[in-house]
């Protein structure tokens, strides 16, 4: 399966000498087309920054980024910009990644600046709603504090997909929803993947949220990534022990705590 | 938007004023530049000899009312003016960040270094005419530095917001995302700025007019203090000829104070005291607990409670929580 | 035979809104303890948990009020209502509560040793300072954990550490009883174990007697504690010990929880996981009958009439017409998340029907319908 992104010895510091940080330290990494990697690890592991650098908001301080054949390492702010209608992400907050003086067409409009025809850009808004299960009459009108939490998740990747990105971020998209809304959002993931092609890279503290969806899994420590590969793998056969620490630690319905699972 | 009383007090000051300035020239009719008695002759009857007349003969009442009309009228240009100057940079500064944000500061803070009053006098002098629109201006472009230092503080803040970051990659440019995506979040800020802005800038009219340098061919409040200072007012025990234009004075500024303060509890849900006895105030989705996601940081004040705030029904079901059967059941059911 | 701990029979709490509104946030919630016993709250946002914390604590303050229930604990009865005194040392003595972000409470400027006095000296001014200290010193040591955090700088520790200290603060008066609300949510996994694994060793040592440990997240409780409670739309809707309710739930909503479960298991492979539909109700105007029966699928007529009488015990029962009728047969989550398009009481397969062309046929066969709301 060919790559669309390749990370190689991607390394962020923040600070200088005596009070560096190195929140993300060469990391090294692919994602296949067509897949879904979860990048797992806790607070201050560094994954949220590995996010911000692969989706460009943040500079990098040395390594290699490779999107789609492409250098995208330092990217001028023309280049960036396209680069912004192949990747595009979804946020942690629902509620602070909207503008509340929006509406949702005022929010998807803005996206539409490239499309010049009208006609056009309401097709893609009513495709990109309908990807995630609104119509578009129901939510067109609607401020972000008219909507709940879980569907304002899922106006935010309808958001995204207006530009049909071949790779969507998302950094911790579920982790302000309840257990009974972030079904859907996850469900909205694994479609876009089988039925739009994108390629998907989770971001996630939940070890079992990324065993649901991922193909493929990345666990990182303080900016290290110590494990990666097929999720079946990673979460029934732990090498690291970090990872296995990690799994042992995380609460399951069946089984108790401490104990590593087995398929 | 919920008002507080301490809102409409002050509101209702601030009518009273606006209420003299523009009705008290049309029942006070008498030209103010007309001498229409004695020095300082004191207050009598309900005409307009009501607080009795300055060192000219002139009426102080009629003085009065069209003195605080040119002190309102200049603190309202001298604010418009020092709050645009003060939001543009401090705007600019606030989201450009890097150089560009070093150097409107710096700008900014050689200009607050200054002390505003001594450039104020210089132009003042400068000048070979002062009339109300210059003196305006000069105060509302040496006014401005704070205001730009506030606004660009709010500025960074919002800057750094995930909605920022989502404009950006829907690909809006640096003056959209400016005018629609910070600036409305620092609306509420700008709005009590402003209202600052006026009362300190109707303030400075004043010293400036105390001290002679006031517009030269109309009457102001401070003009006023000007001349019963000049004029002996306090020696001769005249009091109707400065302590009504002090108490007008302090009454505007205290109003205008009083309506900014009350004004930051309407735009910052989290200084309101609300009510002591039920039913309480409760603003638009917070403190219900119906907050449908989980907020990490658990402060209550996110909005959420789309339920509640559907929710049309009136409270006719009562018995929704009444003392239906308790849990202690009489039945046994199998385990 | 372990001896009750707490009985709360028939609290109702109501948060009052403007215009005289009243939200309805507890209503008529029964909670049994035993000694020994960590008795887990379970519900997602909304349903009241927080506010049963609250309330069972003694620390309601306005715009919560609460309306009736009746406390008895070790033998002392006391009854709660709008306007009825709470004894002093009932809060903090009898009932403890350490709330939800606790950690992000404590003074930047202060050391944690500060925190102590402060605690100590509210209920008994003449205490000495370094009496407190020693004191919560012994009982950090007898836990496991560094007495030296005790004079650190909030700052100086890390988040799990912050944690644990003010979980032994908050029980340095010896409750009988402490009440836990999502102690854990803003904590790493491993510092998460380290908190749980400490509050059962604080049980074992009589620290206190009992905790009821408040959390949405159904794994971490299945793993803690004893019984669960099962809170939806300010009821309680089941109770059951943990393991009975992780593998036979008595409730669609409880089946519908766990069903939403994502653990590292070999089944979350391969299963495919569903949402309920629609939303929680409102709490102001809430649905007549049973709670959840507008998003049920397994509804039947009884459901929208009458609230539904609980079935076993107090230790162990369900509010669900349907499970009463059907004892034996399984829950089938098919069922509840009723695949047989319930769209705001609405059904109608026309509606159905111009859904699926507008959202596109996303599911496989036997799974036709996404969330409408």
């Amino acid at each position: 399966m060919d790559a669309l992104l390749e990370a190689k010895d991607l390394t962020k510091v923040f600070g200088h000498r005596n009070n560096e940080v190195r929140a993300v330290d060469n990391v090294t990494f692919t994602l296949p087309k067509k897949t879904i990697t979860a990048v797992v690890g806790e607070s201050g592991s560094g994954k949220s920054t590995l996010a911000r650098l692969v989706l460009g908001l943040l500079p990098i301080t040395s390594g290699s980024i490779t999107f789609d054949g492409k250098d995208v390492t330092r990217l001028g702010a023309h280049d960036r910009a396209v680069y912004w209608r192949d990747v595009q992400a979804v946020f942690q907050d629902p509620f602070a990644a909207f503008n509340q003086f929006f509406t949702v067409e005022r929010l998807l409009n803005r996206s539409l600046k490239l499309v010049p025809d009208k006609a056009e850009g309401s097709a893609r808004r009513e495709e990109a709603l309908g990807h995630v299960g609104f119509k578009v009459e129901d939510v067109i009108k609607k401020h972000p504090h008219e909507l709940s939490g879980g569907q304002r998740q899922r106006i935010m990747i309808a958001r995204a997909l207006m530009m049909r990105p071949k790779l969507l971020v998302a950094d911790e998209a579920t982790s302000m929803l309840d257990a009974s809304l972030r079904v859907n959002v996850l469900n909205v993931l694994t479609d876009l993947r089988d039925k739009l092609d994108t390629t998907v890279m989770i971001i996630t503290h939940d070890i079992g949220q990324a065993c649901y969806l991922a193909d493929q899994m990345l666990v990182m420590e303080h900016g290290v990534m110590v494990e990666q590969g097929p999720t079946k793998e990673v979460v029934f056969n732990p090498q690291h022990r970090y990872t296995k620490q990690l799994l042992a630690d995380v609460p399951k319905l069946h089984g108790d705590l401490g104990e590593v699972p087995v398929a | 938007m919920r008002f507080s009383s301490r809102f409409y007090f002050a509101l209702s000051l601030v009518l009273l004023v606006l209420v003299f300035v523009i009705v008290g020239p049309l029942i006070w009719s008498v030209d103010p530049n007309a001498s229409i008695g004695g020095l300082f002759d004191p207050p009598q009857g309900v005409g307009s000899l009501i607080l009795g007349t300055d060192n000219e003969g002139q009426s102080v009442i009629a003085n009065l009312a069209n003195g605080a009309r040119t002190s309102l009228l200049v603190g309202l240009i001298a604010g418009i003016v020092a709050t645009t100057i003060g939001l543009t940079i401090g705007l600019i500064a606030g989201y450009a960040g890097g150089l560009t944000e070093e150097i409107l500061m710096g700008m900014t803070n050689i200009a607050l270094a200054i002390p505003s009053i001594v450039v104020v006098i210089l132009l003042s002098v400068a000048l070979p005419q002062r009339n109300m629109v210059t003196l305006a201006l000069i105060i509302g472009i040496t006014a401005w530095p704070w205001t730009a230092r506030a606004v660009r503080a709010q500025a960074t803040s919002v800057r750094t917001r995930e909605h920022i970051e989502v404009a950006k990659m829907s690909g809006a440019g640096f003056w959209s995302i400016l005018g629609w995506d910070v600036l409305p979040y620092l609306l509420s800020y700008v709005v009590m700025a402003f209202v600052l802005q006026v009362s300190g800038a109707i303030l400075t009219e004043s010293s400036l007019s105390m001290l002679g340098l006031g517009p030269s061919n109309i009457v102001s409040i401070g003009m006023m203090l000007n001349w019963a200072l000049a004029w002996g007012a306090v020696r001769v025990g005249a009091w109707w000829a400065f302590i009504p234009p002090t108490v007008l004075l302090s009454l505007i500024a205290f109003s205008l104070l009083l309506l900014q303060s009350s004004l930051d509890e309407v735009f910052n849900p989290r200084l309101r005291r609300g009510k002591k006895i039920k039913p309480v105030a409760i603003p638009a989705g917070q403190a219900t607990r119906q907050e449908d996601y989980i907020s990490p940081h658990s402060d209550g004040a996110a909005v959420g409670a789309s339920t509640l705030l559907s929710a049309e029904a009136a409270l006719g079901n009562d018995n929704a929580g009444a003392f239906a059967d308790t849990p202690v059941p009489q039945e046994r059911g199998e385990h | 035979m372990a001896e009750r701990l707490l009985e709360a029979i028939g609290l109702n709490a109501a948060y009052a809104g403007y215009d005289g509104r009243e939200v309805q946030a507890v209503d008529n919630c029964s909670v049994y303890i035993d000694e020994g016993e960590i008795l887990g709250v379970a519900g997602e946002s909304g349903c009241g948990k927080s506010t049963l914390g609250a309330v069972l604590s003694l620390t309601t303050r306005p715009p919560l009020y609460v309306k009736s229930g009746t406390l008895r604990i070790d033998g002392k009865e006391q009854e709660l209502g709008h306007g009825v005194k709470i004894p002093r040392e009932w809060r903090g003595e009898v009932v403890s509560l350490l709330p939800q972000g606790a950690l992000n409470s404590l003074s930047y400027t202060a050391k944690i040793s500060s925190l102590v006095v402060d605690v100590m000296r509210a209920h008994d001014p003449s205490i000495k300072k370094d009496e407190a200290l020693d004191r919560a010193r012994d009982r950090m040591k007898a836990v496991g954990l560094p007495p030296r955090a005790l004079d650190s700088y909030p700052h100086q520790l890390s988040g799990g550490m912050k944690q644990r200290v003010i979980t032994i603060i908050s029980t340095l008066l010896n409750p009988r009883l402490l009440i836990a609300d999502e102690p854990t949510s803003a904590l790493d996994v491993s510092s998460q174990r380290a908190l749980v694994e400490m509050l059962r060793e604080m049980l074992n040592q009589r620290i206190m007697a009992g905790v009821i440990f408040i959390t949405h997240d159904l794994p971490l409780l299945k793993s803690i504690s004893d019984r669960i409670a099962v809170m939806y739309a300010g009821q309680i809707v089941e109770v059951g010990a943990a393991e009975t309710i992780a593998e036979r739930p008595w409730h669609p909503y409880s089946a519908a929880l766990l069903n939403a479960v994502l653990a590292p298991e070999p089944e979350t492979l391969t299963k495919k996981v569903f949402a309920i539909q629609g939303s929680p109700p409102s709490l102001v105007a809430p649905p007549p009958g049973c709670r959840f029966h507008p998003r049920c699928g397994l509804e039947m007529d009884i459901c929208s009439e009458k609230e539904p009488s609980p079935r076993g015990d107090h230790m162990r029962y369900s509010k669900c017409w349907w499970t009463q009728q059907n004892p034996t047969t399984p829950i089938n989550l098919d069922d509840v998340l009723g695949f047989k398009a319930k769209i705001d009481d609405v059904r109608d397969e026309s509606l159905v029907a111009a859904i699926d062309h507008v959202a596109g046929p996303v599911v496989t066969a036997e799974a036709p319908t996404k969330e409408v709301s």
